[in-house]
């Protein structure tokens, strides 16, 4: 249902090493027509696209509203703020009556894991994916890679070290899945009260060391540390934390001269990277948003070609 | 009214009795048990029947100390008539009713209007089991005199723990005067913190927030140690876990007269059961692991855990299939399919006949120290019939139980009751 003929983009968990090249292929045919004055395609003329996104998002959404305006469709915005009215029955009435009024393209953002997954059991149209919860964000992944594949050249052997809140986070869990089929060599680093040992299961180091972490690593994803989360016992101070895992000039030193930084943001400056590494010369963070757009191109074009069985 | 049940392999623990034996009902008793020999069938009332077990476990009818029936307050999920039938169907005569309804069974007025109902609509034996703590809110105890006095057999906030350790000592020493059973939800809530599945790496990639299997094992610890301060009588539900039965396990061996019980879910299912955010196999506490599939089926074995118990909790359709996993209510509908997934233990050899019927019948009695699971001559004829050999597939949809939701729909089961006694009633029951 969600693998290479899957209607739906719901994780990168069901996907192949061979779906995730195909995406990341088409998403560099679409990067070329990015660079054209006309940035804009017929490919889905005609077809709609809706943005259910019921947590805030301006970055992701805005990436997927222009992705699909590039692509020649209508697109509709519906946002609310992830209340407890839109959740449960009044959730799926809401995404049935999108579908009602025509949409071949559902992006769903949501606060609970699974959601789409509860949706794709009731609904015709494709889903994509836009975060669910603490699940999986597959379009950054996704972004990720092509960034990565761009920069680097392949993934086979590349040290890839992921910092920060790894539990909580579905950019740092849909890039672990991505990443290891295309074989890269991955190392999460974080506290242990955000980072369980029983990750190492799925094939990837976890250490809480951050220069053990950096060693020798090419490319480097820091993510967002949710500042909720002090207080909760998990860390006790965003001080204490930028001093073990933010990512400073110094800390930087241990990965390889030519390692990539990335960060899916928003950034907390100065909580998990230094203002200097973040627009240094490492960091590819605003070309990671720009490739967003491509990549996102690239999905819907691909599902909007797999019909209902 | 005369029924003979015939020709059937009778298992009666109370009797410790299995083998062939006829049973010659007379006006709602047991009027004789022959053992190892055949009554000659001289029935001749217009009313008389005679059920023709060759081939059948007879067995006294089952009593679920844990199940959900839902009213008053949730009538939408499970009513005393729906709940009580579906017991008959799964071959349980007796079911004690979690106070977790709205209101809750926290006064004697709650429970004289579910035994009423009973009475007016109920099928099966409905026997209240009152809230431990006004509300179940954890904080008043309840008037369990006057509760006991209107009925109540036993005492527990199920579906929430007792949090507050020094509320539960008092619930302990005030129930021991009255010689009443608690039964203890264990889990910390501290410690599972809002978790909606095991936690561990299933959780962890799931997105899913994780209860810790200590969760369970710290509560069921701290409930053995108030038992023993004060003399109470504690039994433990749905125990889960690897941790949780080595407690019970340790406790027993110095002669703690807790009692424990299990549900078919944790020996039967893993945590996998989860996979693709299916809501049906959400319940608290969560699916564990193999380790603890295990443990539990050893716990089974070695007579640590008494009590099979349904924890039937019926939920309405929408609820469980049109919510994500973490808004979506936890339960399992458990009571018309607990037979065939406890005969599973004695075809893998981890029970025999005798103590999995005993854990059905004669050790719940014994715990809540009522009459009942027995068909020894004089007691009331209720029992039930069961073709050991009968497969059929689960159909949810085929459930007398308003409350669909189980994570066994589809699956091939093999034990089926096909008959139930109880009140003079012979009822039959068809399996697809």
């Amino acid at each position: 249902m969600a693998g290479a003929s899957g209607r739906h983009l719901l994780g990168i968990k069901e996907l192949s090493a061979q779906d995730i090249m195909l995406y990341l292929n088409s998403a560099g045919s679409f990067k070329d027509i990015l660079k054209r004055d006309i940035k804009k395609v017929p490919a889905l003329r005609g077809r709609t696209v809706v943005n259910l996104f019921l947590e805030p998002s301006t970055r992701t959404r805005t990436s997927f509203e222009l992705a699909a305006k590039r692509l020649s469709t209508d697109v509709i915005n519906f946002s609310a703020p992830s209340s407890s009215i839109l959740k449960g029955e009044s959730l799926l009435d809401t995404a049935l009556t999108v579908e009602a009024l025509g949409a071949d393209i559902i992006i769903i953002r949501h606060s609970s894991s699974g959601t789409p997954h509860m949706l794709s059991r009731h609904l015709k149209a494709h889903l994509i994916n836009a975060g669910d919860g603490t699940n999986e964000h597959p379009t950054q992944a996704l972004l990720d890679a092509f960034t990565i594949k761009e920069k680097k050249g392949g993934f086979e052997g590349l040290k890839v070290a992921i910092v920060g809140d790894i539990i909580h986070s579905r950019v740092a869990k849909s890039n672990v899945y991505c990443l290891k089929k295309l074989g890269a060599d991955i190392r999460l680093v974080g506290p242990a009260t955000l980072l369980p040992e029983e990750f190492r299961e799925l094939g990837v180091s976890t250490t809480s060391s951050m220069d053990e972490g950096l060693d020798g690593a090419d490319v480097i994803m820091m993510l967002r540390l949710q500042l909720e989360r002090q207080g909760k016992g998990f860390f006790p101070t965003t001080a204490e934390y930028f001093r073990q895992w933010g990512l400073s000039k110094r800390r930087l030193e241990a990965a390889k001269p030519d390692a990539i930084v990335m960060h899916p943001g928003p950034m907390n400056r100065g909580i998990e990277i230094a203002s200097a590494v973040a627009d240094g010369d490492n960091s590819v963070i605003l070309e990671q948003v720009t490739n967003g757009l491509a990549v996102r191109m690239a999905v819907m074009y691909h599902l909007d070609e797999r019909k209902e069985q | 009214m005369r029924i003979l049940v015939t020709g059937g392999h009778v298992i009666d623990p109370s009797q410790e009795f299995a083998g062939r034996a006829d049973i010659l009902i007379e006006d709602g008793q047991v009027k004789t048990f022959a053992r190892d020999k055949k009554l000659k069938n001289n029935l001749t009332g217009p009313q008389d029947r005679v059920i023709d077990a060759a081939g059948m476990w007879v067995v006294p009818g089952l009593i679920d100390m844990h199940t959900h029936l839902r009213e008053p307050g949730y009538e939408n999920k499970e009513t005393i008539r729906t709940g009580s039938m579906a017991a008959l169907s799964g071959g349980f005569t007796t079911v004690c009713a979690m106070p977790n309804t709205n209101p809750v069974n926290d006064n004697p007025g709650v429970t004289e209007f579910i035994l009423k109902k009973a009475r007016a609509e109920g099928n099966a034996r409905v026997l209240p089991i009152g809230a431990v703590t006004k509300g179940q809110m954890g904080e008043e105890l309840a008037p369990l005199y006057m509760m006991r006095e209107a009925g109540c057999v036993a005492f527990s906030d199920d579906g929430r723990p007792v949090a507050n350790p020094l509320i539960m000592r008092r619930a302990l020493e005030y129930a021991k005067g009255l010689d009443a059973l608690i039964i203890s939800h264990a889990e910390d809530p501290l410690l599972s913190d809002g978790g909606v599945m095991n936690e561990g790496l299933l959780s962890a990639t799931m997105g899913l927030k994780g209860s810790p299997a200590v969760a369970e094992e710290v509560m069921i610890y701290r409930d053995i140690a108030l038992s023993e301060l004060t003399g109470g009588r504690v039994h433990i539900a749905h125990v889960s876990t690897l941790g949780g039965v080595r407690v019970i396990r340790q406790a027993k061996e110095r002669g703690v007269a807790v009692t424990a019980e299990t549900c078919p879910h944790y020996f039967s299912l893993t945590q996998e059961a989860v996979s693709g955010f299916n809501t049906h196999a959400r319940v608290n506490p969560p699916l564990r692991t193999q380790r603890d599939v295990e443990a539990i089926k050893e716990g089974l074995r070695d007579g640590t855990i008494d009590i099979i118990a349904t924890d039937h909790a019926p939920h309405g359709r929408a609820e469980k299939i049109s919510r994500q996993f973490d808004d979506a209510p936890p339960g399992i509908s458990g009571l018309e399919a607990a037979v065939p997934l406890s005969m599973a233990l004695v075809g893998q050899g981890v029970l025999s006949e005798m103590e999995l019927v005993r854990k059905l019948t004669q050790s719940p009695a014994k715990a809540l120290r009522i009459e009942g699971g027995t068909l020894r001559e004089g007691s009331p004829a209720e029992l039930a019939v069961i073709d050991p050999q009968r497969r059929f597939v689960l159909k949810a949809e085929g459930f007398i139980s308003l409350g669909k939701n189980t994570p066994f729909d589809g699956m091939e089961m093999k034990g089926a009751v096909v008959a139930t006694v109880f009140g003079g009633r012979i009822m039959e029951w068809q399996r697809a």
